[in-house]
């Protein structure tokens, strides 16, 4: 089997008192679509975080190709990480520059092309994500979510990325407009030799672009002895599991946990 | 003797000060490593768009207007509390000397300080703590470029280098606000009130104020930006972020004035060794 793309090792993350991720094991490889769900505070984008280095883990490894971040130095990493596109959760658009300097950011910082280049390829970008020109003067507050979420996935590709990041990349969309953007994310892989990521609570989500589906379990309802990943495997396994937690998560169902409002 | 019986319980006041005084270390600990990761990035000449000419003009010209005003109206102020002693002593033309050393030597750099820690500072902090808080800050990382000298170096240099030309403003307009309340109102003679202004104002003390002044420019950029930095969550964390940068700014535009006026005078004493006053 060939060597995992990235790989987090034994990691763990707390923020002060509040452990996040205990002992986390998941490995991501080349070519690949990996799901990751689970309910909201479980880690789930500090797993993305953690994989793209915008944080460091508390303990553990996270390896990259096989060699640990702990071992390579920031510089090394800052220029590795250009390989790793990444889509945030509200799309993170700088409020300062307009549409066509948000695309064009990564490209001025990181490549010596010339503007007819630049405007060439951040034009192709928006084009790739079904946007028009003229919504390169705009501001970001002047965009809807939908329009956000695509100028942030054209900056992340700018410079076509090997890996993609995606954090909730439907969340606060209309069905319409989610079902765009999973398109959008199917159409990338189709297009491009590009390994996805994706968080998302999105069941379509999950249907339409998994190859693999890992779910997380918040650690304040998990046994010390579990491991925090309660289930891996394909889509079509997850659906047909027979774990309580995973069906109740995948059908959208409160359970048990309705008890929490007759309790409190 | 157990270990419990050491210990503060929870909420007591020992404990309140013990924990009050391990943040505060921490915090100036970190605050110093802020400082050192920017000088680092000051001298980085990697590509990238640089945004300090945008903060130049926001941070040093916009400002113009609001330390003209201070200015003028901490000259005339100073001529309103001194003119009653001096006539007293019948050295109301003195007023010219005490007025213009009292500006450029505190007066002038402290009041820009204060009006620059205000206006932009708690500004700055709020910018950064909003950028953080919508995850821009590390959509800078993802795409390559380095938040401190992307977001940081610009208005840190933008507020060390503009802060002497707003001190030197502050200087001027209270200087002109100063003789105009004294001659114009309190009817002191214009030409005695100069002369005794030139007689007692060194190019040294005006020279000071100035120099002073780039450390406060300096604090009040890096403490902002650090309260941006490391912002809490939502509306309330930038909030906070906003007034911590200014209290903390003033505070240190405070601590910074009494030091370096302790070193500009041992300076001048150790300098001009035999020299008995300052003037």
């Amino acid at each position: 089997m060939p060597e995992p793309l990235i790989e987090l090792r034994h990691v763990s993350r707390r923020f002060g008192d509040t452990e996040v991720l205990r002992g986390l094991n998941l490995s991501v490889r080349a070519g690949e679509t990996l799901v990751v769900i689970g309910e909201s505070g479980c880690g789930k984008s500090v797993t993305l975080k953690l994989m793209m280095a915008l944080l460091p883990p508390s303990e553990g490894d996270v390896l990259w190709q096989g060699r640990p971040l702990a071992a390579r130095r920031e510089r090394e990493i800052a220029r590795e990480r250009l390989r790793f596109g990444y889509l945030f959760q509200g799309a993170a658009l700088f409020d300062s520059l307009d549409v066509y300097e948000n695309v064009a950011f990564g490209l001025r910082q990181n490549t010596d092309l010339a503007e007819p280049a630049i405007r060439e390829i951040v034009l192709e970008r928006l084009r790739e994500v079904g946007l028009p020109a003229s919504v390169c003067p705009r501001k970001p507050a002047e965009l809807s979510g939908g329009m956000k979420k695509r100028v942030g996935l054209a900056r992340a590709l700018a410079l076509s990325p090997e890996v993609m990041f995606y954090d909730e990349p439907t969340t606060g969309l209309d069905p319409i407009m989610s079902d765009v953007i999973n398109e959008l994310i199917l159409r990338i892989q189709a297009t491009r030799p590009v390994t996805s990521v994706v968080v998302t609570h999105d069941m379509r989500t999950v249907r339409k672009v998994a190859d693999r589906v890992a779910m997380l379990h918040p650690l304040a309802r998990l046994p010390p002895d579990e491991p925090q990943i309660v289930f891996e495997g394909t889509a079509d396994e997850a659906f047909a599991t027979d774990d309580r937690r995973v069906r109740q998560f995948l059908a959208g169902e409160a359970g048990e946990r309705i008890q929490e409002l007759t309790a409190a | 003797m157990s270990s419990g019986t050491l210990s503060s319980p929870r909420g007591s006041f020992v404990h309140g000060l013990g924990s009050w005084t391990l943040d505060a270390v921490a915090g100036a600990g970190d605050l110093a490593l802020f400082a050192l990761r920017m000088l680092r990035c000051l001298f980085d000449r990697s590509r990238g768009r640089s945004a300090a000419l945008e903060c130049t003009y926001r941070i040093g010209v916009l400002s113009v207007p609001v330390v003209m005003v201070t200015g003028a109206f901490i000259g005339m102020v100073l001529a309103v509390q001194a003119y009653d002693q001096f006539r007293l002593m019948h050295l109301e033309t003195r007023l010219g000397a005490v007025i213009n050393i009292s500006l450029v030597k505190e007066l002038g750099p402290v009041m820009a300080a204060i009006m620059l820690a205000g206006r932009v500072g708690s500004a700055m902090a709020a910018e950064l703590g909003t950028m953080r808080v919508t995850e821009q800050i590390e959509a800078l990382r993802a795409l390559g470029a380095n938040p401190i000298r992307h977001l940081v170096v610009p208005r840190f240099l933008a507020c060390a280098l503009m802060i002497p030309l707003l001190t030197a403003v502050a200087d001027l307009v209270g200087s002109v606000g100063g003789w105009f309340f004294s001659t114009q109102v309190l009817g002191i003679n214009s030409f005695h009130y100069w002369h005794h202004a030139y007689q007692y104002v060194t190019a040294y003390d005006v020279l000071c104020g100035l120099v002073k002044s780039v450390f406060f420019g300096g604090a009040i950029a890096l403490v902002a930006c650090h309260r941006g930095f490391h912002c809490g969550a939502g509306a309330e964390g930038v909030g906070r972020a906003a007034t911590e940068a200014f209290v903390l700014s003033f505070v240190s535009i405070l601590g910074l004035d009494f030091v370096l006026g302790m070193l500009v005078n041992n300076l001048y004493y150790t300098v001009w060794a035999n020299a008995t006053t300052l003037m």
